[in-house]
């Protein structure tokens, strides 16, 4: 109980300063919303005092008020679900942009980093059980792969796979023209097949790293004692890989599966701007094109609540999988 | 004392493959130890360390000596986008500006974002990891707070809005941005290691021994360390990178700075990809990735001084371990 309590004060002292940040960075940054679009606006025609008025009321940002009545009003808002208005999508409201981006964002990037995870996992596994044999030897190869850039790798596979060799489209997330959005096998069929290639990209860069991990888990693992025992027991060697030595290492797989959440969603914001993929990413670049500041705000709190949920759960299921951290804490 | 303490941490895991061979043959390891001791200062030059060095030199040396001897990077000429050769080594973008040249400009203006990130990153992880585990208390604890909060925000979005925010953007700016979202994780793993290292027997005499706190942080626990932030440091220098290049491909980094982003963000606006100008758009790419490729094989020899269990065991270094044919004789009429 001690655990779950100390976990959740912790993900509460997150979430307060994910809010706080996300209030503060418009606030304390030298450019002011105000200025940059009226700064824009003034390269095409002169800027009425009204004009100045109009957005700063668009923007919020027209009341006078101290930063706490300011801060009050914000979480207020936050609360009641209220996000602003977004400008690029005007008049759509953010949180109904988000809702429609967001499902893009979660099926992809979700399906592909689990592919990734259980594929660096096994082969991992493999590598760390029989080391020096031609899969361990795969690793420096896969650590190239992981240093490869997210958005090159996107772009090459796109110039050969989709241009050179047209196999898949070129973007976008399904084909506008021919299928209807909806429960469809036509267009459950578009969308992945649309959705391949961005699934390609992410699971080729990111598989590299689950398996170096494992595997040197795995290596790790094996000069425990126990597995000595087991060995000892006349165990079959397939029961020592998987019950003895796989189930201990991959616990850090698992809680740094958590933390590369964050790097995931990072990567796929460049990647679905290479493939103008209509999910959470490209509503963030197109805010920050059109000066969307509410938008953007909205994008990056719903993107860190995402992570801070995904590392909650993981932490919750940690304490189930690894009985050890609930004793020790 | 460097050698001493890094010489106590690692001799206890390292000696255990030698073990039978101590036993039996004695005057062999006393020969051979004063090789190995010498050699556990830096990592054991491997053939993954030299390519790995070799590589990130060549670029290192590329982006320091490239800048002073090609031409003006932004010169434009009347032939756009001719393939590799013709006079440029590697063709042309769309206006003509000499690909070659651009690229050693792109590639000093990466390493010195890199560089600068790795030494903000290695300071402040090293202030909040270090210190936090060695004082205790509730400095720990805020300070492990901070630390895990700020691994679970993502800095990338992070990082876009605040650039967002920042019209013209210095080099610096950017690199402190980035430095600020990245220090987290590495400040983690300096603490679990710090943690250990302060509760061993000799931390606790030097302790009773009277020797300050700072000379004990400095002197004793920093030097075990050293492994563990050359790597960090590593890792750091990679993210940075790779970090900037997305950030630049977005359109989101430096003004009038040349890196390999902003390379491959002129490429994708130039339209390289649909018109098949792969030389535009694979070298900066390229580049990157060999980098940090070579970076990643030196962090793998720095693991394996951490983490001796990690040391590649093929048959045939295993073989290796084995007594030589004098030595079982030796060992033989030691127990006849």
């Amino acid at each position: 109980m001690r655990y779950l309590l100390r976990k959740l004060v912790f993900y509460v002292a997150a979430l307060w300063a994910a809010l706080t940040l996300n209030f503060l960075i418009p606030r304390l940054m030298p450019g002011n919303p105000v200025d940059l679009m009226l700064s824009k606006l003034a390269t095409k025609g002169p800027v009425t005092p009204t004009t100045r008025a109009a957005i700063q009321a668009l923007l919020g940002t027209d009341t006078n008020g101290s930063l706490w009545s300011q801060y009050g009003k914000y979480l207020h808002q936050l609360v009641s679900g209220n996000l602003g208005t977004s400008i690029a999508y005007f008049p759509a409201p953010v949180s109904q942009v988000i809702g429609q981006t967001l499902p893009w964002t979660v099926g992809l990037i979700g399906l592909a980093t689990a592919i990734s995870f259980a594929f660096g996992i096994l082969l991992g596994r493999a590598a760390g059980w029989r080391r020096g044999s031609w899969i361990d030897n795969l690793i420096p190869v896969t650590t190239m792969l992981q240093s490869v850039p997210y958005f090159w790798l996107a772009l090459l596979l796109l110039f050969l796979l989709g241009s050179t060799w047209p196999i898949f489209p070129l973007n976008g997330g399904y084909d506008v023209y021919s299928v209807t959005p909806g429960w469809n096998l036509p267009f459950v069929q578009s969308v992945a097949y649309h959705g391949a290639l961005p699934a390609l990209t992410i699971v080729v860069s990111s598989v590299g790293g689950w398996m170096l991990g494992m595997r040197n888990m795995m290596v790790s693992t094996l000069s425990e004692d126990f597995v000595l025992t087991a060995e000892a027991k006349g165990l079959t060697p397939r029961r020592i890989r998987s019950r003895y030595v796989a189930r201990n290492a991959v616990l850090p797989s698992i809680s740094g599966f958590a933390i590369s959440l964050g790097f995931v969603v990072a990567g796929s914001i460049v990647t679905e701007a290479v493939f103008s993929y209509p999910g959470i990413g490209s509503a963030l670049l197109l805010a920050v094109s059109n000066n969307d500041y509410a938008l953007m705000q909205g994008v990056f709190l719903i993107i860190t609540l995402a992570v801070l949920g995904a590392n909650l759960l993981v932490d919750l299921l940690y304490g189930v999988i690894d009985p050890r951290t609930r004793a020790r804490s | 004392m460097e050698t001493t303490t890094q010489g106590t941490t690692q001799g206890s895991a390292q000696s255990s493959p030698q073990g039978s061979t101590e036993a039996a043959a004695p005057s062999a390891t006393a020969e051979r130890r004063p090789v190995t001791r010498k050699r556990r200062l830096f990592p054991p030059m491997t053939l993954k360390l030299g390519v790995g060095l070799s590589i990130a030199g060549l670029i290192v040396l590329f982006g320091l000596i490239g800048p002073l001897v090609v031409g003006d990077p932004s010169t434009v000429r009347d032939i756009g986008l001719t393939g590799p050769g013709h006079g440029f080594l590697l063709g042309t973008t769309q206006t003509g500006q000499d690909i070659f040249a651009q690229l050693a400009y792109a590639t000093r203006g990466s390493l010195i974002i890199g560089v600068v990130v790795g030494a903000i990153t290695l300071l402040l992880s090293s202030f909040f990891g270090l210190v936090g585990a060695f004082v205790g208390g509730w400095v720990d604890e805020a300070f492990s707070l901070l630390t895990n909060i700020m691994l679970v925000i993502p800095g990338l979005p992070l990082v876009i809005v605040i650039s967002s925010y920042v019209p013209n953007k210095s080099i610096w700016l950017v690199a402190a941005v980035l430095a600020i979202t990245s220090w987290a994780g590495s400040a983690r793993v300096l603490r679990g290691f710090t943690l250990s290292v302060r509760s061993r027997d000799y931390v606790l005499a030097a302790r009773i021994g009277g020797e300050k706190r700072w000379r004990i942080l400095l002197v004793e626990i920093l030097p075990n360390l050293i492994p563990l932030l050359a790597s960090q440091v590593v890792f750091a220098v990679i993210f940075a990178i790779l970090g900037e290049a997305g950030l630049s491909f977005l359109g989101l980094g430096a003004s009038g700075s040349f890196t390999w982003g902003t390379m491959l963000y002129f490429a994708q606006n130039g339209l390289s990809l649909r018109l098949g100008a792969w030389w535009w758009f694979a070298p900066p790419g390229l580049l990157i990735a060999l980098f940090g490729a070579a970076l990643s094989l030196i962090n793998f020899s720095i693991d394996e001084i951490i983490n001796p269990k990690l040391r590649s065991q093929t048959r045939a270094e295993r073989n290796r371990w084995g007594m030589s044919r004098e030595q079982r004789q030796a060992a033989a009429e030691v127990t006849v």
